[in-house]
């Protein structure tokens, strides 16, 4: 009976309740913990310059091999359940244990990946002499460089040529870069000026303007494309030039088996050899990979590269966002609780607004796409853009609508938050301010809206952390899985509303279920991941600084 | 200087309605709070720069009857009131009234300090901001001369741009009746101002309306009779929204004429 008692006690002390509760967040700090470990560990390790390993490869059928690449891991597998698959396991074996490599050399290989059994091969080694070649196509190349040349002149060769290679390639870079620049400035800004003319053209001709009149343009057009096709002319020598000055050194280099190739420099982003890097060098590589993954483009399909333009755009569709819902959420918050008359019809639309808020996503976005994009884009596109139909300017999903259908989606958050907000504020204040004889508007707008804006930012926090994790619906109404153009640039209106952009969210989907190398690009879905994660708590972390800052101007007791 | 004023015998020139300049005139005032009848037809005077104490037993519309000289109980939906109040004459429930104009002239002080969440300056200076003032030398004069005569300007002077959420119950409470004044109305509402504070504050702000009442009609809700019998030269005895007995202050507390009077001041109930 005692030990009865005693648990019967322990119960009425309420400690289990305690254990329960601690545990509850326990699990929830664990989870969280969890998730984010697992992306920090795949994600980054990603971008630190594992060493090249090497083996004789003797599989049952073909000849023996020396293969190289990274070890990407491995896994031990029943021999029952490999030979059931087809493969011919030797008969003692039970288990297997098998690696994955990243042998790249697609261009000889024709793939990057390959599992090697652990009985088909020697020992892993670490060659020394290895090199690892970042390539803009096809993929890393692995192999040891055997002579560097200019045309067909011997540049360089053994140990010498280490040095004069990255050298080399640090300068092809460079005019890889300028010839970036060029294209990115000069030709784009000629070719909006030519759509430009022909789109002036066609809109006189929709304008059914004088014969003369069209005539003159016509004229003027055609000296002005006359100048522009000069300018583009003369750039386009020096593209010509720059890109066989980029094209002007050669790397000769063997692969592990034995097979020559050559590179052209042009087409080397970074060159390095892990196995005689020391802890420090890998440390600065690793960094520059981190800093080269956030301010670069992707390439090869989103397989390899950077992911600047999704970042880039996120943060700009969800400024825009903000932008956009802010106001209509407050004001109409305003509304609803200060000048709505009280009743069961409001309660209703109060109720409505507020269930907004569990719609899934997708259908704001099928919403966004029929109403926004087709409808209301369609029409802004008869109206203001008719010289460049049939081809659709507004009436497409873009930058805009993106921005506008999450500000629909968020808007529910932002009402709800300011209206609590204001109905926190003690009618006591109104109250003074009234009896001083200000209007109710002035009440409001002078004293009752300051009060409440620590309200609406932690509505805008809650709609900018839904926003920018927010995938489904972007794919209907503006993300892209590659956007040639930054949605900001150089030229007039400078924010192109109408473009289409990159956004993270997307980025991961694409990366991760729609990419044609899946191995490749599995280490750069968990890094984008955490990109994500990281921008969204950057977002947060500023807009609750700033509510906090307001917090303390409208300190009140009432808080 | 304050002290002495207080606790100098009160002057023993009999007070007398009939003498006194009337600045508020109810007549016939009924108030329903939906169908329920909150003040059962009211008909008295305010005399000009004096103090008036309302008392009685809490809901016996004291309060409510405070509020309709400046209207704030048009800001209850379910309220409906009939009769009228005459303000100089002028009937401050004509639909003609600018409302706004009618609160710039009647003040008024709530039970809980009030302040906004702007500096003591601003807060002081809001009134006059709302009718257009803009010029600096004018507020910074009014600011001055309204906390100067809310007693709280020596206290606040080196902090005048301090949110004002920084001062003490008291000072919050002489901040608001500065606020009041900063717009020279002609009539201050003082909704049980002193309930919220300790008695050292509360000192202060009887202190301030002896001072004030050279200037401005007040009318005050107290439930503290001791502070109607301090601060106030006559005295309305309410009870259930009815309007008991209305007379100087010194006959109330000392021969009232009401039997119901007398219950309430020597405890007998309420």
């Amino acid at each position: 009976m005692k030990s009865l008692f005693g648990v019967r006690a322990w119960f009425r002390s309420g400690t289990p309740w305690i254990w329960l509760n601690a545990g509850a967040i326990a699990l929830c700090l664990v989870m969280v913990v969890g998730v984010l470990g697992l992306i920090v560990v795949r994600g980054g390790s990603h971008f630190w310059p594992a060493d090249l390993q090497q083996t004789e490869w003797s599989p049952e059928s073909g000849q023996k091999k020396t293969i190289m690449g990274e070890l990407v891991r491995s896994e031990t597998v029943s021999a029952v359940m490999l030979r059931e698959s087809g493969a011919t396991v030797p008969a003692e074996l039970e288990s297997v244990t098998r690696y994955l490599v990243k042998v790249g050399n697609r261009d000889v290989y024709g793939r990057d990946f390959s599992w090697y059994m652990d009985y088909e091969i020697t020992g892993w080694v670490v060659p020394e002499g290895a090199i690892a070649l970042e390539r803009r196509e096809r993929g890393n190349f692995y192999g040891f460089p055997l002579k560097l040349t200019e045309g067909d002149k011997l540049v360089a060769e053994g140990v010498a040529m280490w040095p004069e290679l990255l050298q080399r390639v640090e300068r092809a870079n460079t005019i890889f870069q300028q010839m970036k620049d060029i294209e990115k400035n000069d030709i784009s800004r000629i070719n909006n000026q030519i759509e430009k003319l022909r789109l002036t053209e066609r809109r006189l001709v929709l304008e059914q303007v004088s014969e003369a009149e069209l005539a003159e343009f016509k004229a003027q057009a055609a000296a002005e494309n006359k100048v522009l096709s000069d300018e583009y002319e003369v750039i386009q020598q020096k593209l010509d030039q720059l890109r066989a000055e980029s094209n002007r050194d050669t790397l000769i280099a063997r692969t592990a088996e034995g097979r020559e190739v050559s590179i052209s420099l042009a087409n080397i982003v970074n060159a390095y050899a892990p196995n005689d890097m020391s802890v420090w060098q890998k440390t600065r590589h690793y960094f520059s990979g981190i800093a080269g993954f956030l301010s670069e483009e992707p390439r090869e399909a989103n397989t390899e590269g950077g992911i600047f333009p999704a970042i880039f755009g996120t943060v700009t569709m969800v400024i825009l966002m903000a932008i956009i819902v802010t106001p209509f959420g407050v004001l109409a918050a305003i509304y609803l609780r200060e000048y709505a008359k009280q009743g069961p019809l409001l309660k209703i639309i109060r109720i409505s607004v507020y269930n907004l808020a569990g719609v899934p996503s997708i259908v704001y976005g099928v919403f966004g796409l029929g109403f926004f994009v087709y409808i209301m884009g369609g029409s802004i596109d008869q109206l203001f853009y008719p010289e460049a139909l049939p081809s659709p300017t507004f009436g497409t999903p873009g930058l805009f609508w993106a921005s506008l259908t999450l500000a629909l989606l968020t808007l529910p958050v932002v009402i709800v938050s300011t209206e609590e907000g204001l109905s926190r504020i003690p009618s006591t204040i109104r109250m003074g301010s009234l009896a001083l004889g200000a209007t109710k508007s002035e009440t409001l707008w002078k004293v009752v809206v300051p009060l409440a804006t620590p309200a609406m930012m932690t509505g805008l926090i809650l709609a900018v952390a839904r926003a920018a994790g927010e995938v489904a619906p972007l794919m209907l109404v503006g993300v892209v899985k590659l956007a040639p153009t930054l949605p900001i640039d150089g030229n007039f209106p400078f924010i192109h509303l109408d473009q289409k952009i990159m956004h993270l969210g997307f980025h991961v989907f694409d990366v991760g279920f729609q990419s044609p190398n899946v191995e490749a690009s599995r280490p750069l879905l968990y890094a984008t991941a955490l990109v994500l994660v990281l921008l969204i708590v950057v977002l947060n972390m500023a807009a609750i600084y700033m509510r906090n800052r307001l917090r303390e101007k409208y300190r009140s007791d009432a808080d | 200087m304050n002290q002495d004023k207080l606790t100098a015998p009160p002057v023993e020139t009999e007070l007398k309605l009939s003498d006194e300049k009337i600045k508020l005139q109810v007549n016939d005032l009924k108030l329903y709070y939906g169908d329920a009848l909150a003040l059962k037809s009211i008909n008295m005077t305010i005399p000009e720069k004096r103090v008036t104490a309302f008392i009685g037993p809490s809901g016996c519309g004291k309060s409510t009857l405070l509020r309709c000289f400046n209207r704030m109980n048009d800001l209850v939906d379910i309220c409906r009131i009939e009769g009228e109040i005459l303000m100089d004459s002028q009937n401050i429930y004509d639909p003609k009234v600018d409302v706004a104009e009618l609160r710039r002239q009647v003040g008024m002080v709530f039970q809980k300090p009030n302040p906004f969440p702007k500096s003591i300056y601003e807060n002081v200076a809001y009134g006059l901001r709302l009718q257009g003032v803009k010029d600096k030398r004018i507020l910074d004069e009014v600011v001055e001369t309204s906390l100067k005569g809310a007693a709280l300007w020596n206290e606040v002077k080196d902090r005048l741009h301090d949110n004002a959420f920084g001062l003490s119950g008291g000072q919050q409470q002489r901040l608001v009746i500065a606020r009041a004044i900063a717009i020279e109305p002609e009539v201050l509402l003082l909704d049980e101002p002193a309930s919220a504070l300790d008695p050292i504050s509360t000192l202060k702000i009887e202190e301030l309306i002896y001072e004030l009442k050279d200037k401005y009609t007040i009318v005050i809700v107290t439930h503290n009779m001791q502070q109607a019998a301090r601060v106030s030269d006559y005295t309305a005895f309410m009870y259930m929204g009815d309007l008991i007995e209305f007379d100087a202050t010194n006959k109330m507390f000392t021969n009232p004429s009401q039997q119901q009077t007398e219950d309430y001041i020597t405890g007998r109930f309420g």
